[in-house]
């Protein structure tokens, strides 16, 4: 279904555009970071891209998904986990329900879901009273499980401490290299080098640069990317 | 003192040697009561869910009738209800005026409002948290709903209990379209008015006793359930 076009994207809340006219093209392959301060739309783009809010004005389109409209291939990981109050793997098999996966195939690809993030020995626990760290391991399996074409991961580690994110970045990683396409937020420099392969950089609801990793890093190609690089915020 | 002192001593006999009058109004309280609130359920809580997730032109109009509707004086429904059951009502020929039938209508229409807006807050605050995430898998306004009555059902209990709390505890709906008739429509609520200005406090007191105790009992066992899902599902 990919590349994802977006052409001249704005959406308007309360009179103020908090994205503004953003034309950029999202291609299969390289995990893309939309970088930048809070504040900058980041999270807002993505759920632009996902289908949850509606431009208004300019438009999305999915080039290769052969017809109009949001496709199904994809899934979204939020900030904050959503747990339904129910065992870790019924929220796994709640997902793949949803997508119409027949009854017998949803249990096996719950396990394999909660065996690929590391959960398989609380998949019986209620999602509820599990920590924050497997909570976002049990959103990042209730995703895979789906087997998405794309995948869109909104400061996923944004609450977490620091092994958990690492462990998060790691299945990130395996879950790219299982070939699907990954979209993260961040605002986290040392995320961004770590896990980009091309950097969306994001600054007042505008797209500012939108370039590899190493080049974005080495040569950012707008005053704000370099301030925001070398942790200036001229914008606060 | 001393009257009401003897009172409640016969009205405790009345209770302990199981008092067929007594019972058989009892029994007939909770049947009626809970055939309401299981109606009122079935249509309040599909009406609550779709208040909560649906956004349509009129919805705060319809918001604040629910909540006029859960303050509705119990006689007025009963007056209501019995115009439209009478003989010449529109619904005369059915028959149901004076039967228990009539007032599980009563009750279940005093009650739909209370579930539905009640339901309608619980549903709504678990919606804010769950829809990004629901919508992202993919789910119709249906499968939603669906989701958010099981996601939230222990604190549904008590929304419930609340409407049972209203049907056990009125008097005037079922008053008029029962009628009081012993044996047939006589509930506790009825029974305890009709004693009292009778002078039967005991039997009156006795029922009173009973009605409180069920109504306590019924609430007791809801918290409970509801603190140990809590404590298990978080």
């Amino acid at each position: 279904m990919l590349p994802l076009i977006l052409e001249d994207v704005s959406f308007v809340a309360g009179g103020r555009a908090i994205i503004d006219r953003v034309s950029c093209e999202i291609t299969p392959g390289p995990r893309t970071v939309i970088l930048g301060p809070n504040g900058a739309g980041k999270s807002v783009l993505m759920r632009l891209c996902h289908g949850l809010l509606t431009p208004t004005s300019g438009r999305i389109v999915w080039r290769g998904s052969g017809h109009e409209g949001r496709p199904g291939a994809q899934a979204m990981v939020f900030q904050r986990p959503v747990m339904l109050r129910r065992s870790a793997i019924a929220n796994v098999t709640y997902g793949l329900a949803l997508a119409g996966v027949a009854r017998a195939e949803r249990e096996r690809r719950a396990h394999e879901g909660l065996a690929a993030v590391g959960l398989t020995l609380v998949a019986n626990r209620p999602a509820r009273v599990l920590s924050g760290g497997e909570q976002q391991k049990l959103a990042l399996a209730r995703a895979w499980a789906l087997s998405p074409e794309v995948l869109f991961l909104d400061e996923p580690t944004a609450n977490l401490d620091p092994s958990a994110t690492r462990e998060l970045e790691r299945i990130v990683d395996q879950i790219h290299a299982s070939g699907t396409k990954i979209v993260m937020t961040t605002h986290n420099l040392g995320q961004a080098r770590r896990l980009a392969d091309e950097i969306l950089f994001m600054s007042g609801g505008r797209l500012a640069d939108h370039a590899p990793v190493d080049e974005f890093f080495a040569q950012p190609s707008t005053a704000e990317a370099a301030a925001f690089i070398k942790g200036e915020l001229p914008w606060s | 003192m001393g009257d009401i002192g003897s009172a409640f001593a016969e009205a405790s006999r009345l209770i302990v040697s199981a008092d067929r009058t007594l019972f058989g109004i009892v029994l007939l309280s909770l049947e009626v009561s809970l055939s309401a609130v299981a109606a009122a359920t079935a249509i309040g809580l599909p009406l609550g869910a779709a208040l909560a997730i649906c956004r349509f032109p009129g919805r705060q109009v319809l918001l604040v009738a629910l909540n006029a509707l859960m303050g509705f004086p119990p006689v007025v429904v009963g007056l209501v209800v019995y115009l439209l059951l009478s003989r010449a009502g529109p619904l005369g020929e059915l028959g149901l005026l004076f039967t228990p039938a009539a007032m599980v209508v009563a009750q279940a229409i005093l009650v739909i409002p209370i579930i539905a807006g009640l339901s309608r807050q619980v549903l709504e605050d678990a919606w804010h948290e769950y829809e990004e995430q629901l919508r992202s898998l993919g789910a119709t306004p249906t499968a939603a709903a669906a989701t958010l009555l099981w996601d939230t059902r222990y604190s549904l209990v008590t929304v419930v209990l609340a409407g049972f709390g209203r049907a056990a505890a009125e008097v005037g709906a079922v008053m008029i379209v029962g009628g009081n008739i012993d044996g047939v429509t006589r509930v506790m609520t009825t029974a305890i008015s009709l004693e009292t200005s009778r002078g039967d406090l005991p039997l009156a007191l006795g029922l009173g006793i009973v009605l409180i105790t069920v109504v306590f009992v019924i609430n007791a066992a809801a918290q409970v359930i509801k603190s140990a899902a809590v404590r298990r599902y978080g």
